[in-house]
């Protein structure tokens, strides 16, 4: 087996036991989608076309509540403001390549395919084809996504509404904290977005709370790294 | 729902990820910078959750008859305790549905 075989086919295993929350997630989008009437293929354009749960659910919470095209568009730059970090993180492994295919790895940059493809490059040396291994583990993500979306279409017509599956919503962005239970200072960020968001919700124009409660939280989490390293 | 709104936000999320990618030859983010930028997921995810469950369908702060509460709080410690996604998942989701149907 070639080397670039060999980092793509390790991407798809490495990311693969990450893609198990991944299919409920896309099911409950797909659902979602269908319970809001945008049909079946702006559905599953939102997946090809912005290819990020938290953004597509974001889109769709906020459009449904009547937010504007800007409150809408800010907000989905908010929740994607992660990716920045991600790109400074891989940019040292991945600036010799073509652009064409940053274009690409940048469209199938992931939460779960980041993780593991820095992961193996930090791990492995000097490799002219490590960027396989991110092809690999995005390209996994993103069929995955889109076919638990296209689940999600297909059942939408058919799971009641009594179920209350709307609620899965809070519950997955809930489960992608749970790495951040145990860390005081994130409890508290936690706490101020919470509580900006739902204070915020009736009485911030234009639906902005998303913003406004990520930025207050943010300016949060700066003070407390701050005083943090001061202290060192 | 126009398409437009799609696209937009489609390219918005796409520059967020190939911004730093293109421009950086190699990472230049200080720790300071780093750390803060790590809270983002903790900033940003709570006004997603809060809202929806602690809000009516009017608007308002109900926290008498509300099942969410309760289902969240049993989510939150059996993610505490297992430190596992779908368990989390499953657990608010399945705590929620015995709750509506026996209780409220």
């Amino acid at each position: 087996m070639n080397n670039k075989l060999k980092n793509l086919v390790k991407g798809i295993i490495d990311v693969s036991p990450l893609m198990i929350p991944v299919v409920p997630f896309g099911i409950i989008y797909g659902v979602i989608g269908m319970d809001l009437g945008i049909g079946p293929y702006m559905t599953l354009g939102l997946s090809i076309i912005i290819f990020g749960g938290a953004s597509q659910i974001v889109l769709l919470q906020l459009f449904s509540g009547g937010a504007s095209t800007l409150v809408v568009l800010s907000s989905v730059g908010a929740v994607n403001a992660r990716h920045v970090l991600y790109g400074a993180v891989l940019s040292e492994h991945l600036s010799s390549l073509k652009l064409s295919w940053k274009i690409i790895l940048s469209y199938v940059m992931t939460d779960q395919a980041f993780a593991v493809s820095n992961n193996y490059f930090k791990k492995k040396g000097k490799d002219a084809n490590e960027h396989y291994h991110l092809l690999g583990s995005g390209f996994t993500c993103w069929s995955i996504w889109q076919i638990s979306t296209i689940l999600g279409i297909v059942l939408g017509s058919v799971v009641p509404e009594e179920l209350g599956l709307s609620f899965t919503i809070s519950l997955t962005f809930l489960a992608l904290l749970i790495s951040d239970f145990r860390k005081f200072k994130n409890i508290i960020v936690m706490f101020v977005s919470g509580l900006v968001a739902t204070i915020g919700f009736n009485t911030i124009p234009f639906k902005a709370y998303i913003i406004v409660a990520a930025l207050s939280a943010l300016i949060v989490a700066t003070l407390l790294t701050l005083t943090d390293l001061k202290k060192k | 729902m126009h398409w437009s709104l799609i696209i937009y936000a489609g390219i918005i999320t796409f520059v967020t990820r190939f911004s730093m990618i293109f421009l950086l030859k190699k990472d230049i983010l200080n720790d300071k910078a780093k750390k803060i930028l790590s809270f983002v997921p903790a900033a940003i995810f709570p006004a997603i959750i809060f809202p929806p469950i602690f809000l009516d369908d009017n608007g308002t702060v109900d926290l008498e008859n509300n099942p969410k509460i309760l289902a969240a709080i049993f989510a939150i410690i059996v993610g505490y305790l297992s430190k596992n996604i779908i368990a989390t998942i499953f657990a608010g989701l399945i705590s929620y549905w015995f709750l509506i149907f026996f209780y409220f």
